[in-house]
């Protein structure tokens, strides 16, 4: 078996488009499961009263990268072929920053914003347009923000190339850094037990 | 409403965050093994914005090189995969909702904190949230999700920064949330 599928041309354009729609159904549906519709809970991570955006997302980050290292360990995945979003380490790192300041602002990010929006939160829907409103007004601007845009380019790169490390021993690295971060996590739960928002609503007698 | 009905209609608690991101870990790999590419949501939008630019002001776009490069060699921005994926977003969400009795209509925010103040708060943090999301090629989804994954170098600062933005700006907004 070939992966990725698509790549090596099992199915063409129109059938992946229906994959897209399939895949994003799986997407929204765990996002909703773990209550990332809810703009409170997730603006409780930069609290530290619900760490609960922390452990699904590198949860999900493990889960994926240690399936695709495995896969192309065993040789059914080509993860050169798998695209990988060149880096220009400026914009990101601006960009990074807004959209932090964005999180805690607005209480989503775009993805949980449109599960947000689908359970019937208005909070949800007026985030979403001002999404479309961001975008509008960064088009409009290209002309004066499109150098910083294109600033420090450095191609498609990843942590183990730039660091020099092999890539295995990266992806173990991760795994212990996210099983510390759950630690961490649940710790401060714990410390900021019963606080308005707090996941763990009673705070219990040691 | 009677008790009953109440419990009837009562929302289900949401999943172990650790099971909902080993579900959410395996529809991202299923993209990786399936497409050779990873999820995302702020592209889709950014396709959206285009096409209406498009068909409202066509000479404005082409003069624009970013909004142009959309439409290079006769593309369809719309038949995008990014759009069809926040359509499936977008469709189980709604189906997760309603599952789990979560379909309300409703604002979220803190108890001492007004509706109105709240709405504009969530229009100004989705702006903010678009124009980084492009500045930086993608949002949570696409670059820290995805990337994150991937071990890509420029996902991994992005999302540290994301992380260090929410936290730098947190304690000023504690009134929207607490």
């Amino acid at each position: 078996m070939n992966a990725p599928f698509f790549k090596y041309g099992m199915f063409g354009d129109n059938v992946g488009l229906v994959m897209a729609f399939v895949i994003g159904i799986g997407f929204g549906f765990f996002l909703e499961r773990a209550g990332f519709g809810n703009g409170k809970k997730l603006a409780m991570q930069f609290y530290f009263r619900d760490m609960t955006v922390l452990k699904v997302m590198f949860t999900a980050i493990v889960t994926a990268m240690l399936g695709v290292y495995y896969l192309s360990v065993f040789g059914v995945l080509d993860l050169s072929m798998v695209y990988l979003v060149p880096t220009n380490i400026l914009p990101q790192v601006a960009g990074g920053l807004i959209l932090g300041f964005g999180f805690v602002i607005g209480g989503y990010c775009p993805g949980t914003s449109c599960v947000s929006a689908a359970t019937g939160k208005f909070d949800g829907m007026i985030y979403l347009m001002g999404v479309v409103v961001g975008i509008f007004v960064f088009g409009e601007m290209y002309p004066l923000v499109g150098n910083f845009y294109n600033a420090t380019p450095m191609g498609q790169i990843t942590v183990a190339e730039w660091a020099n490390i092999p890539y295995g021993i990266l992806v173990f690295a991760v795994v212990l850094m996210a099983l510390g971060g759950f630690a961490a996590s649940e710790w401060a739960e714990k410390i900021n037990a019963g606080k308005e928002g707090s996941v763990i609503t009673k705070r219990t007698e040691a | 409403m009677s008790e009953e009905n109440k419990n009837l209609t009562a929302e289900k608690p949401y999943w172990n965050p650790y099971i909902s991101g080993v579900g959410l870990g395996l529809v991202l790999l299923l993209a990786f093994v399936i497409m050779g590419r990873g999820l995302g949501a702020s592209g889709a939008f950014s396709s959206l914005v285009v096409t209406v630019e498009n068909a409202v002001a066509p000479a404005h776009v082409q003069a624009n090189e970013h909004l142009a490069g959309y439409f290079e060699g006769g593309a369809n921005p719309m038949k995008d995969w990014l759009v069809f994926e926040v359509i499936g977003v977008i469709t189980g969400g709604f189906i997760s909702g309603i599952l789990a009795g979560r379909v309300k209509k409703g604002i979220y925010r803190g108890p001492n904190f007004s509706d109105k103040k709240r709405l504009i708060f969530a229009f100004a943090g989705g702006a903010l949230m678009g124009f980084g999301a492009k500045l930086a090629r993608g949002c949570t989804s696409g670059q820290a999700l995805t990337g994150g994954a991937l071990l890509n170098l420029g996902s991994w600062a992005f999302m540290l920064c994301v992380f260090a933005g929410a936290y730098a700006l947190a304690y000023f907004l504690r009134r929207q949330w607490t």
